[in-house]
Parts: C-alpha cells; sequence; structure tokens
C-alpha cells in the first residue's frame, strides 16, 4: 500500500512538473514578448522592469529562468492579467470556487437521478420499466451536453419565461464576493434580503446544473445497472432466495450494497468529465466559472491567464485523479489498478 | 419499504426540479444590458457611444439639455441664458440648491455652483490646468471642433452667474455646451482629490449632479448605480440602475426576453423581427442622426487623385448595401446630413451606380487593371454600420467588376483605431453618430484639417475651400443663410468625394412593457433620468 501511495505520488510529481514546463514554455510560444506573458505587465516602467527582469531572471539561461518561475508560482505570485490587471491567483480564487460549487451540485444530482434509476432498471431488467430507463439513458447520454443547454435554455427560458439564463444571481442582489461560494457569501452579505437571494440562486441553478448532470447521471444508470445485473446472478443471491427471503429482504440485505461498493470507484471518476462539462456549459449561461473566464481570456487574447488558467484546472484535475486513485486503493485493496469503465 | 417506495422515493427525486415558480424579483431596479465597458466614467475623455451610455445622462448633467421630444436646447443646470449682440460673450444664470452626488468616497459640503462650472471647462480648455493631463489628458470631443481655441475665458461674476467669452462667434456654440460630453464635475471633489494626491479618482470614482450616483463597477461584468435622493429635477425614479455588460448580441435579446433585462441596446436588424412578436416587448424605431460611409485615405497615391475616388464611388451599388447590410432599415446617403437635420438638401447630387463609365475614370487616371487596394472594416458592430465586415465582401465583388483587387483589412478595435489615426488604411468603411442636432457637428469633425490631428476625419482630407465654408457658416445665426454655406460645402464634397456616404440608419432601442419614458435620445447617450418602471 505504501508502495502504491509513493508510485502515485511520483506521478503527481512529475506529471505536475511537466506541467509547469509546459506552462512556462507557452508564455514562450505565445506571440509577444516573454517577459510580458509571464509577468502580464503590459507597458512596466523603468523601475518595474528591473524588477520583474531581476524575479524572472531574465538574463539567465532557459532552466534558470524556470527555476525562478517556479519559484514565483509556489509563493504565489502568477502574474496579473492583462485585461482586469489583478493578480491571476486572485482571479482564479474567485472564477474557481464558482466552477467547483456548479460542479458539485450536478454531480449530487446526477448521482439522485443515476444511483436509484440503475438500481431500478437492473432490478426490473429486461421489462419494460428497464427498456424505458435503459432508451432514456441512451437518449441523455448521446445529446451533446452544450446542445441539450441551449434546448433548455429555448424552452424554459425563452418560450416559458420561466428559468434566468445567465449568471448566477441577479444583479439586483449586491452580494460582494468573500469565498467565491455564493450561497455562503449570501449569508455573509449584509442589507439583501437573504431568503429571497436564495430562491434566485436557486432559479439560476436549476438549467445548468441539469444540463451538467443528465450526462453524467445517464452514464451512473448504466453503470449501476450493470452491477446490479452482475450482483443479482451470483450464487449468493440464488442461496438468498433459496432461504425464503423475499425480494425487498434479498435486495436491501445482499443486493445493495455488494452492486453499489465496486462502482462506487467507477462513478466518482466521473467527476472529471463532468467538470470539462461544467466548463462548456458556463460560457453558455455567462456562469462567472473558471471555463468562462478561460473563454473571455482566449478571446481577449489575454496570454498570462490563459497560462494561469490552463495550469490550475489541469493541476486540479490530475491532483483530484490521484488522490481518487489513492483513496480506492484505501477502500477495495482488491482493485487497484484493474478498473475499467463498463457501461 | 416495498419496490413501490423505491419507486416512489427515485421519481420524487427524478421530479424534484420541475418544481418551479414565476421569478417576481424587486420593483425597484432598473436593468440595462449594454454591449461593452465604458472607457472611462468621465464622457469629456471618450467620444465612444458605450461610454456616453454608461455615463452621461446618468451620473451628470449639463448646463444645457437637448430636448428629446423637440430636439431643440432647454434649461439644464443653467436656468438662463444670455448671448451678447456680437455673439462673444455668453451669461449663464445657474440654478440653485443642486446638489452632488453623497457617496462612500465623497460628501459633498456645497451645492453646484459657479466654480463647478469653470472647473468642468477649465479642465479640456487650459492646458496647464492641474487636471488637463489627468487619465491620459485627451478630450477628443473638444478638441476635433477646436473648441478649445474657441473660448476665450470663462470666468465668475458671482457664484451663481459664470460668463464665457469666444474667440469668434460660433452658432453650434449652445449646442456643444448640451452633449453628452459636456458634463458638469464637481470642483471641491476634485480639490480634496488633487490634496489626497489620487486625482485620477475624478474619472473612475464619479461625482456629479445626476439622477443616479455611482456604487460598484466590475468590468465585463456589471455597473451599478444607485438613485441620488437628491436630484434636482423630480421624478419617481426606481432605486437601483444596473447596466449588465453582454457583449453577445444574441445573449442581449435573450436576455430581454427571459426578464432578465428591462431593456438593450443596439438592436441587429435581423432580431427586429423576434422582438416584435413579443406583446410585453416595446420596439422603438427613429430614424438616426449617423451616417455610414466609406473614406479613402487622401493622403495616400492614387487616393489623392479626385477622379480615382469619384470612379470607386461609381462602382458601388448603395441600394443594394442598404438592402443587405441594413436590410432595408436605413435611409440612402446623399451626402453628410441625414433627411432629419435642419440643413438637408434635398436636391443634393449624388453618384449613380455606374461600373462602365467608372472604369473609365480610372483609365484616365492611370489606373490599371488589376491594380490592388485595401478595404478596412471596422470589426464592431455600430448603427451607422451593422456588419462593415460584409459590407466590404459586396464592394470587393464590385471592385472586381472594374479589374480591381481589394484586400479586406481588419483588427480588434483598439488597434483599428490607433492604425486609422496614423493613417495606415487605403480607404475604411466606418461612420459617425451625431452627438448634437447642429450640422456642425457632421462637418466640422468628419472633414476638417483640423479633424486630421483629432482623428476623426478618417479620409485624412484637408481643403482651405472647405473648412472656410464651414468656418462662415458659425459665424451666422441666420438659418436660412446658415444652409446655403453648407449646400456650398456640399457642393465641394460632391466634386471632391473624400468619402462615398452610403446610408443614414434607423435607431432601435427595445424595452419591457414595464418601463415607462425611455426614449431615443436621437443626440447620443440614452437617459434613465425619466424612466419608471411599473
Amino acid at each position: 500500500m505504501l508502495n502504491y501511495t509513493i508510485r502515485r505520488l511520483n506521478l503527481l510529481f512529475f506529471t505536475l512538473l511537466v506541467l509547469s514546463v509546459v506552462s512556462f514554455s507557452l508564455a514562450f510560444l505565445f506571440p509577444g514578448d516573454s517577459l510580458t506573458n509571464l509577468s502580464g505587465v503590459k507597458s512596466p516602467t523603468p523601475i518595474q522592469l528591473a524588477s520583474l527582469q531581476e524575479s524572472y531572471k531574465v538574463d539567465s539561461n532557459y532552466f534558470w529562468q524556470y527555476i525562478a518561475y517556479l519559484r514565483l508560482l509556489l509563493d504565489g505570485d502568477w502574474g496579473i492579467s492583462f485585461t482586469s490587471q489583478q493578480p491571476l491567483l486572485d482571479d482564479l480564487s474567485t472564477t474557481l470556487p464558482a466552477t467547483v460549487e456548479l460542479s458539485t451540485y450536478a454531480f449530487t444530482l446526477a448521482i439522485l437521478i443515476g444511483v436509484p434509476c440503475g438500481i431500478i432498471a437492473g432490478l426490473k431488467h429486461h421489462k419494460i420499466f428497464d427498456f424505458s430507463i435503459l432508451s432514456a439513458s441512451l437518449l441523455g447520454y448521446s445529446v451533446p451536453v452544450f446542445w441539450l443547454a441551449l434546448i433548455l435554455i429555448q424552452l424554459f427560458s425563452l418560450q416559458l419565461s420561466l428559468l434566468p439564463l445567465s449568471g448566477r444571481i441577479s444583479l439586483y442582489f449586491d452580494v460582494p464576493i468573500q469565498s467565491g461560494f455564493i450561497i455562503y457569501d449570501i449569508f455573509q452579505a449584509e442589507n439583501i434580503d437573504k431568503t429571497a437571494a436564495l430562491r434566485d440562486v436557486f432559479f439560476h441553478l436549476i438549467l445548468p446544473t441539469l444540463s451538467i448532470a443528465i450526462m453524467t447521471g445517464t452514464i451512473i444508470i448504466r453503470i449501476v445497472r450493470r452491477s446490479v445485473l452482475n450482483v443479482l446472478e451470483q450464487d449468493y443471491i440464488k442461496a438468498a432466495y433459496g432461504r425464503g427471503q423475499t425480494n425487498a429482504q434479498v435486495f436491501w440485505k445482499h443486493g445493495l450494497r455488494n452492486s453499489l461498493l465496486p462502482v462506487l470507484p467507477l462513478i466518482v471518476t466521473q467527476f472529471t468529465t463532468l467538470l470539462t462539462n461544467a466548463m462548456i456549459v458556463e460560457v453558455i449561461f455567462s456562469w462567472p466559472g473558471i471555463g468562462n473566464w478561460l473563454i473571455q481570456a482566449i478571446y481577449q487574447r489575454d496570454y498570462p491567464a490563459i497560462r494561469g488558467g490552463m495550469l490550475m484546472v489541469s493541476s486540479l484535475v490530475i491532483m483530484f485523479t490521484i488522490s481518487l486513485d489513492i483513496l480506492i486503493r484505501v477502500i477495495d485493496p482488491t482493485k487497484g489498478r484493474k478498473i475499467r469503465v463498463a457501461v | 419499504m416495498n419496490q413501490r417506495a423505491l419507486f416512489l422515493l427515485s421519481f420524487i427525486l427524478l421530479s424534484s426540479c420541475s418544481d418551479i415558480k414565476h421569478n417576481e424579483l424587486s420593483k425597484k431596479g432598473v436593468i440595462y444590458c449594454s454591449e461593452g465597458d465604458p472607457a472611462t466614467f468621465n464622457p469629456q475623455l471618450d467620444t465612444s457611444g458605450t461610454t456616453a451610455d454608461a455615463t452621461s445622462h446618468q451620473l451628470y448633467s449639463r448646463l444645457i439639455e437637448f430636448d428629446p421630444n423637440t430636439s431643440k436646447i432647454a434649461p439644464g443646470l443653467a436656468s438662463s441664458w444670455l448671448v451678447s449682440r456680437d455673439g462673444l460673450t455668453y451669461t449663464f444664470q445657474l440654478r440653485r440648491n443642486v446638489a452632488f452626488h453623497s457617496t462612500s468616497y465623497f460628501t459633498p459640503t456645497r451645492s453646484f455652483n459657479a466654480d463647478d462650472v469653470i472647473f468642468s471647462i477649465n479642465r479640456w480648455r487650459l492646458d496647464n490646468h492641474p487636471y488637463n493631463k489627468v487619465s491620459g489628458g485627451n478630450y477628443p470631443y473638444f478638441v476635433s471642433l477646436g473648441l478649445n481655441e474657441v473660448v476665450e475665458d470663462v470666468s465668475r461674476i458671482n457664484g451663481y452667474r459664470v460668463e464665457i467669452k469666444l474667440t469668434r462667434p460660433d452658432s453650434s456654440f449652445l449646442a456643444n455646451l448640451a452633449t453628452d460630453f459636456s458634463v458638469i464635475l464637481s470642483e471641491e471633489y476634485a480639490t480634496q482629490l488633487l490634496a489626497q494626491g489620487t486625482p485620477s479618482l475624478i474619472d473612475t470614482k464619479p461625482v456629479g449632479t445626476g439622477p443616479y450616483k455611482f456604487v460598484d463597477y466590475r468590468k465585463d461584468s456589471f455597473i451599478r448605480y444607485q438613485k441620488h435622493e437628491n436630484y434636482w429635477q423630480l421624478g419617481d425614479i426606481p432605486e437601483q440602475l444596473i447596466y449588465d455588460i453582454t457583449t453577445t448580441d444574441s445573449l442581449r435579446l435573450a436576455k430581454l426576453i427571459s426578464g432578465e433585462c428591462d431593456a438593450t441596446s443596439y438592436i441587429s436588424n435581423s432580431e427586429i423581427g423576434a422582438i416584435e412578436q413579443r406583446p410585453n416587448l416595446v420596439l422603438n424605431e427613429r430614424p438616426g442622426l449617423n451616417i455610414g460611409f466609406w473614406a479613402f485615405n487622401t493622403q495616400k497615391e492614387p487616393f489623392n487623385d479626385a477622379k480615382v475616388r469619384r470612379a470607386l464611388a461609381l462602382a458601388i451599388d448603395k441600394n443594394t448595401l442598404i438592402e443587405a447590410i441594413y436590410l432595408g432599415s436605413a435611409d440612402r446617403a446623399h451626402g453628410l446630413l441625414p433627411e432629419t437635420s435642419w440643413a438637408f438638401e434635398a436636391l443634393q447630387n449624388d453618384t449613380n451606380f455606374n461600373p462602365a463609365l467608372a472604369r473609365q475614370l480610372l483609365d484616365e487616371a492611370g489606373i490599371p487593371p488589376g491594380f490592388s487596394m485595401d478595404i478596412w472594416a471596422m470589426p464592431v458592430q455600430r448603427a451607422y454600420n451593422p456588419n462593415a465586415t460584409k459590407m466590404a465582401e459586396i464592394i470587393q465583388s464590385y471592385l472586381q467588376d472594374i479589374q480591381i483587387d481589394a484586400n479586406i483589412v481588419t483588427r480588434e478595435w483598439s488597434t483599428f483605431r490607433e492604425e486609422l489615426k496614423n493613417g495606415e488604411h487605403d480607404s475604411v468603411l466606418i461612420g459617425w453618430s451625431a452627438d448634437n442636432g447642429d450640422p456642425d457637428n457632421f462637418y466640422r469633425p468628419l472633414l476638417s484639417c483640423q479633424a486630421i490631428k483629432s482623428g476623426t476625419n478618417r479620409a485624412r482630407w484637408c481643403s482651405r475651400r472647405y473648412d472656410d465654408l464651414i468656418q462662415e457658416a458659425l459665424l451666422i445665426s441666420d438659418i436660412e443663410l446658415r444652409k446655403t454655406y453648407y449646400h456650398l460645402a456640399n457642393a465641394v464634397l460632391a466634386e471632391e468625394m473624400p468619402l462615398v456616404p452610403i446610408a443614414h440608419a434607423y435607431r432601435y432601442q427595445a424595452h419591457s412593457d414595464r418601463l415607462h419614458g425611455l426614449k431615443i435620445n436621437p443626440f447620443g447617450g440614452i437617459r434613465f433620468g425619466d424612466v419608471e418602471k411599473r
């Protein structure tokens, strides 16, 4: 186990190292001056320029420049954005929570839809209920996320005028950004009607959450259904029936745990897919998260922001995946690396 | 729990998200979907429509205002004024008890008086004024009209009376004081900022006397204004005014339809149908005081030859352009002025589509078949030209017919304007929206010699004859006589053809039927001072 953990951490370390090299080289590959692309300072005064050259070690060779860059990264100095002229880390710390928040809600919803539907489909397999869930899930699985989002907007916002289509809270509510997590910020805010604000947040959440959750939800349905089917074929289930237990008894005592435990890791790994979907959906719903922020950075050719955003997102995904790997090993040592997604 | 209960549970979970009620939000605020970030919060510093829309009539007042209904000048912060017989001295009687905004960063101790007027005018007029160089120190509107040279002196007679002396009579002077740009700033706030050593805050944390005061601004996101309780004009305006900065056209329309915005700007012509279908949306239409044109860089060969310019003008069919680009919602332009201007000349000479004659003129001027030129197409959408790139493509095909190869050039908007100002273009598709009803506002900024320097003369064309005519016109207050001068200037333009006038576009504005009192301001920025929400 220790050996495995060390191997994983090793992988994490080197991947992050490669990412930092890539992000460093981006500054040279983008058009313009590499120092400007790294620091984000567009027209520095001579004094600023001197101090930037000093901290980025412009005069030494690429290796030492990279070391200087790495040191600045670790110190939390990621440079500033061309457009907002704010430190990148500040921008990231307001946009990232918005994405995490949206993804978490969507993931929770996906599990709430996926697990019960998957179990029912598994229990009733090859009956009409199973077929309808399966075909619905196939449909949900095949629809591109951005298209689904647009259809939902068309229906609920433009045709029925029921739900808002942009942002995460109406501009009527002046909620100062503290943590970046809107619900926490609402409780911290003063002079606003908190109930109304929370209700408004809820309405803003519905469409983006739904459009991300449906795709992941359908994948979860298929994973869970398959697992339930597997378990139902096991000898111990037959034995339980043989002891005269009812369907419900068999399911709750033997079926549920045994079918969910092995697929739990599979379900959790869907989170990274969901995160990328969330970043696409953000752009459609003008959600102030990191996906939207990165797209804006690309439109405005904000090179430091593209570099910083890419580094932040990829590091997070890798750290998440690797800590998950370790966690899975802890929960179920027999499985380990043999995980394959069976859909 | 049996299977039925399980089924019921999952059904509830599945349907829990369908519990949707209509979202009734605060009726106390107005949200306006604007198309971009303002460059500054002081319209003296910028002529762009976005800045004027965001700031001019919301934060500030002027000495004189345009009445949006009659298009005539009306009292603003000056309750009355006198013009001396020689047209050189203007005396303004100022309104008393006009309060400046009291905000988190400034608390006024006195109300508006003569010092504020003197400060606001001297800031752009005097090179040695302590605030002249603050925030870049460019005052494009005043400089392009030469107003900094027209005004000789601004002096205080008493606390509520100001005298402005001019170096020469200027019949458009009062109209210029009523534009979006001639706002009145607080002298007390400026003095305080100067003492603090942070003068540039005057343009980013603004203080004025307008109906709304500044609260917060986040780039690419929103501007938040709050009602100014002591606004000098009565009116039951909403508590909040919020600008939702939404750069995508279709998204602005979508937000208007879903009710997230109460009003929006820059409706594209193809979206008009969608708005008219909605019973709860109101579409305002008004012939705009604007012009979209194709200007030639007359300082470059061979466009310095009037014959070449005329030939190119003859090569394009304006009616087709208007149908294709403006979808019919524009009038064909014969000259600089739209039909709504009092100086409009009905019988003005116009070029007709005649490619054969165009080729002949080019041959005479020695332009061989296969000659290549650039057409610069502006990257943004403006009322006067909703799609410059597409227009450039159509013109490109017209020029192909007379054996001229046109390359379409486009850049990011700020770079585009910068390079235009440096005269790097051969020809450009761009336009102009007037800031006041005076014809001088078209003739001078677009084609006078002085406007080359300030960057609004895209043709970089300078003619003594033309300059003298429009200068003479300003010295005269008799309208009929002034018209004659402008008609003579039209004749010079028809002969020299520094630019090809293409269209005067209609202006559109859409809002929800809950807003009352929102009108299209024919001269520039949107006004929320009279808007109520029910």
